[in-house]
């Protein structure tokens, strides 16, 4: 049972740009457990929204089954939310986005819902690249079932139940990449400095954003032997380029000598700049993108950061030449021809 | 065999071979000549290759169903030649290529032969290869022409109208009908008995199928998302939904579509693409067959527990499994009624023309979301692909959608009362819903599939989820005043004899009924329209002895669904069944019908006799 929270507002809550303080995006409280990373995405996610000022109940919450699936409840609400059925959130999401592209929609899912029964869902709303804002909270493991191994579970890794897992991993960054998503990124729910850029970044782009935020389990999952526990992760986790994000409308005060950055405009005017590394990689090229998480892997490292983003692919509406209306909008006027128009089918089929 | 607008004409060509445009040619003909027309396509789950027939029925009467063996037929394809001879109803016709002689095989006495050389005709006539081929079907065209003393110039001026913006194609066409006329008239004179002559018993009916009609109805109705997943016999429903918006949903000043169609990698994406534009506020809509609605199953659960509009046409196919992907059946309906698990249920619609196709495809998206539930169209192979007469299309142009119970932001303002998406304030089990986006700070919620409360919060107190179920039968009882009700035909009020049927048994069933009627049985009869069952079916069933239960499948899956929500005696309910992928005929529902009348005779002199 979801409990609201209490609706006391301090009176000198700061407020964004568009009014609203950071209560205003929260939703009820959590039911996971203590120290469960999902919650601090949540949070991450609240932030972003308040940052940005997004309207809430402009965004739709969408996602599948399972512990991540759950959080929407936790987050924005005053937006509506759709919890789905196990896997299928890519396809809902795809027609709430068809019926009112004027929404922002955030989908969340966990590695069970993603990487196993929804893999296909998964992998056709990225080759569409829809207009999506795809969370995966990826804790390696089933926490409602009980900590079973997921498909991202690295071969060798054992949680609670001490098994070593038997089989090779999913890279769900690396398949987005492969599969078409226009912005992939991945952080972790223990670093909420680089995880609340990536999602704003997210929100700005126009596309399918993927995020795989590494989110233990601290049930079954957050042991010696796991590699999703918050030490595992903790010490082998390798940035890519750090990077602002500055929102469409906001001033450019940082200077960033020549050579150092890398400026990526999004569709909707945002630009995020990426503060260049020694490492020489390139977060706009597809090969290298792969090319850099395989070789962080091989070192044993787990790259996190913006992996990829290309800003020049187009969303599905303009895939399929869409209204520039919401179609839930349109009416009778829209949208049926009317008696005459029939009258000539009809002429037509005598 | 002497018959003048009452017989059938088989065709048996190979697939692929560009038959159906001269088979579709002839059908098209007979309609324009005036007479109604019932033509049956019998294809392969096949490209190129194997055996397919056309089936033409010409009934002055009006018969449209199927009636059951052949007068005439075109036989040109060698893999089945004898077959297609031996099927041959006694007195009847057979024409074929006489390119090549037949074998001794071919000994009938009580057939008439009518050879023509098509291939030898046609290779003297046309050079190109690839012409040729489709041209030596428009031969025999030509040649029945004169066979069934058609009107010539019907057939030359269809020809002129489909070819009406290549004239140049059309000069061969008609040039292989002239071939194919003289031939016949030369060779075959006073051969053929069986003669068309022109009536206007058509009148203003239209020839069409019903996934086109379907489509068109759901353009109508102003569906604007469909999510799908090809599969045969449903693909042309989204085909014919792509063409009408390409012709009445371009924006005139962007060119952009005021409709989004979605090929989905499965039939479970699309109807969750279906349900999250419902749930978005957009008419949106699926097709798909059998193998689709088993993969929906989990989808169509969430949907009538979440409560959420959808609409699916089911162009049903032979089952089991992948069954007869090419043959027709009326098989989905248990799986369709009671799709998914837990207890639920899904409106059901049964069309049984292409006008119903529109109608009830255009109905389907007010009554879906005036109760936010699915709505399942129960279409079949023969209604959806083959080209039936039809009353025309027609719309009322002062028709507003219903677009059920939906609050906006100004009705959220003026609202006292707390609002819940699960309340049920006006007693009828449907309750009041929002689309995302519509209000800053009221009439936000959380869909979901879990148990939830008045106000959709997720619950597991046992007296809150029963009462939500207990609601969702609420709103079925008001789902059987809203669904289209029965059509009765009372023969004759005394009569203790009824039958009941739906979609394409309704035709067959028609005739059979008319053919009793002739030998002294007079039946009464209900064609079903919707499921949930009103009133009036049980009250006919209630009102009869015994009832005939027809329908296309093995087990009787309506005479289940009637005796389970009507709660009758199975002994009353007789089924008379036909399901071997063929549309059903009116001679298979006569015979099954005197037989189990027999039966039941023999059955209460036995009891007579014992008492």
């Amino acid at each position: 049972m979801s409990t609201d929270r209490p609706s006391f507002r301090h009176p000198q809550a700061a407020r964004n740009t568009a009014g609203f303080t950071r209560k205003d995006y929260e939703g009820a409280i959590s039911t996971l457990c203590a120290g469960c990373g999902h919650d601090s995405a949540t949070n991450a996610i609240i932030q972003a929204c308040f940052e940005l000022a997004i309207e809430p109940h402009r965004v739709a919450k969408m996602s599948g089954i399972g512990c991540s699936s759950k959080t929407p409840a936790y987050f924005l609400g005053r937006s509506h939310g759709f919890n789905s059925v196990h896997g299928r959130m890519p396809s809902v999401a795809t027609g709430a986005n068809m019926a009112n592209r004027d929404l922002l929609y955030i989908g969340i899912s966990g590695d069970g819902d993603t990487a196993s029964i929804g893999m296909g869902q998964f992998a056709h709303a990225l080759r569409r690249n829809l207009n999506l804002n795809y969370i995966c909270m990826n804790n390696g493991c089933y926490g409602l079932t009980k900590g079973q191994d997921s498909a991202t579970a690295d071969r060798g890794s054992a949680g609670k139940k001490g098994v070593p897992n038997p089989y090779s991993a999913i890279d769900l960054c690396e398949l987005a990449i492969e599969l078409g998503a226009s912005y992939v990124a991945r952080g972790f729910s223990g670093d909420k400095q680089q995880l609340v850029p990536l999602i704003k970044g997210a929100f700005a782009h126009s596309g399918l954003a993927f995020i795989d935020i590494i989110s233990p389990c601290v049930t079954f999952n957050n042991t010696a032997t796991s590699t999703k526990s918050y030490e595992y992760v903790r010490e082998h986790i390798e940035a890519t380029n750090t990077f602002d994000f500055i929102p469409l409308q906001q001033e450019i005060l940082a200077h960033y000598p020549e050579g150092t950055s890398q400026e990526v405009v999004m569709h909707d005017g945002s630009i995020i700049h990426l503060h260049k590394t020694d490492a020489g990689r390139d977060v706009t090229n597809r090969r290298k993108a792969v090319d850099s998480l395989e070789e962080e892997k091989a070192k044993g490292r787990l790259l996190t950061g913006l992996l990829y983003v290309n800003q020049n692919i187009m969303e599905t509406h303009d895939i399929i030449n869409s209204t520039l209306r919401p179609l839930n909008s349109l009416t009778e006027a829209d949208l049926c021809p009317g008696n005459t128009a029939l009258q000539k089918i009809n002429a037509g089929l005598r | 065999m002497e018959r003048v607008n009452e017989f059938v004409v088989r065709f048996a060509n190979v697939n692929g071979s560009g038959s159906a445009s001269a088979n579709n040619l002839f059908a098209k003909a007979i309609f324009r000549h005036g007479l109604p027309v019932s033509p049956k396509n019998i294809f392969p789950s096949n490209i190129q290759g194997l055996p397919t027939w056309y089936e033409v029925r010409v009934s002055e009467y009006g018969y449209l169903g199927r009636r059951g063996g052949f007068d005439l037929v075109v036989a040109v394809n060698g893999q089945t030649l004898l077959r297609d001879y031996r099927e041959l109803s006694p007195g009847g016709y057979f024409l074929y290529d006489s390119s090549r002689e037949l074998t001794p095989d071919f000994d009938r006495t009580d057939v008439t032969p009518i050879p023509i050389p098509l291939t030898d005709l046609c290779n003297t006539a046309f050079q190109n290869p690839k012409l040729r081929q489709l041209l030596k079907n428009i031969i025999y065209v030509g040649s029945l022409a004169y066979l069934l003393n058609m009107d010539f110039s019907v057939l030359t001026e269809a020809i002129e109208k489909q070819f009406s913006k290549k004239p140049k194609l059309a000069e061969p066409n008609i040039k292989a009908l002239e071939i194919g006329y003289a031939y016949s008239r030369d060779h075959h004179p006073d051969t053929c008995r069986l003669r068309v002559q022109k009536t206007d018993r058509v009148g203003d009916n239209i020839l069409m199928d019903g996934n086109s009609a379907f489509a068109l109805g759901a353009v109508y109705a102003g569906a604007t998302v469909a999510g799908w997943y090809p599969i045969t016999p449903s693909t042309s429903v989204v085909e014919a939904f792509e063409k009408y918006t390409k012709m009445f949903r371009v924006e005139a000043d962007t060119g952009r579509r005021k409709a989004a169609i979605i090929q989905a990698e499965d039939e479970l994406a699309a109807l969750g693409i279906v349900i999250g534009a419902s749930w978005n506020g957009a008419r949106a809509f699926t097709a798909t067959s059998g193998p689709g609605i088993s993969l929906m199953s989990e989808f169509l659960g969430l949907a009538y527990f979440a409560e959420i509009p959808a609409v699916i046409c089911d162009v049903q196919r032979t089952g089991p499994s992948t069954g007869m992907p090419t043959r027709t059946q009326q098989s989905d309906l248990l799986a369709c009624a009671y799709a998914s698990h837990g207890d639920t249920k899904h409106v059901l619609l049964f069309p049984c023309d292409p006008h119903e196709c529109f109608d009830l495809g255009a109905d389907s998206f007010d009554l879906a979301e005036r109760l936010q539930t699915p709505v399942i169209i129960m279409s079949d192979l023969d209604l959806g692909m083959n080209d039936h007469i039809s009353p025309p299309l027609n719309w009322d142009d002062s028709r507003t959608y219903d677009r059920g119970k939906v609050l906006t932001a100004e009705d959220l303002d003026n609202r006292q009362e707390k609002w819940g998406r699960y309340l049920d304030v006006d007693g009828d089990g449907i309750c009041y819903r929002t689309y995302p986006g519509t209000h800053p700070t009221k009439g936000s919620y959380f869909t979901r599939g879990t148990s939830h409360n008045e106000y959709s919060a997720y619950t597991e107190e046992s007296p809150i989820y029963q009462a939500g179920m207990e609601r969702l039968l609420v709103k079925w009882q008001t789902a059987r005043s809203l669904v289209p009700s029965p059509r009765v035909k009372m023969r004759d009020p005394e009569s203790r004899l009824g039958a009941i049927f739906f979609g394409t048994t309704t035709h067959a069933a028609y005739e059979a009924m008319g053919n009793l009627a002739s030998q002294g049985v007079k039946i009464n009869s209900l064609r079903l329209r919707a499921f949930p069952f009103q009133d009036e079916v049980i009250e006919f069933i209630d009102r009869h002895e015994t009832i005939f239960i027809i329908e296309q499948n093995r087990d009787g899956q309506m005479r289940t669904l009637l005796i389970g929500e009507g709660n009758f005696a199975p002994e009353k309910l007789l089924p008379v069944l036909s399901f071997d992928g063929m549309p059903i005929t009116a001679t298979c529902i006569t015979s099954k019908i005197k037989a189990l009348l027999e039966q039941k005779q023999q059955q209460s002199s036995k009891d007579g006799g014992n008492a």
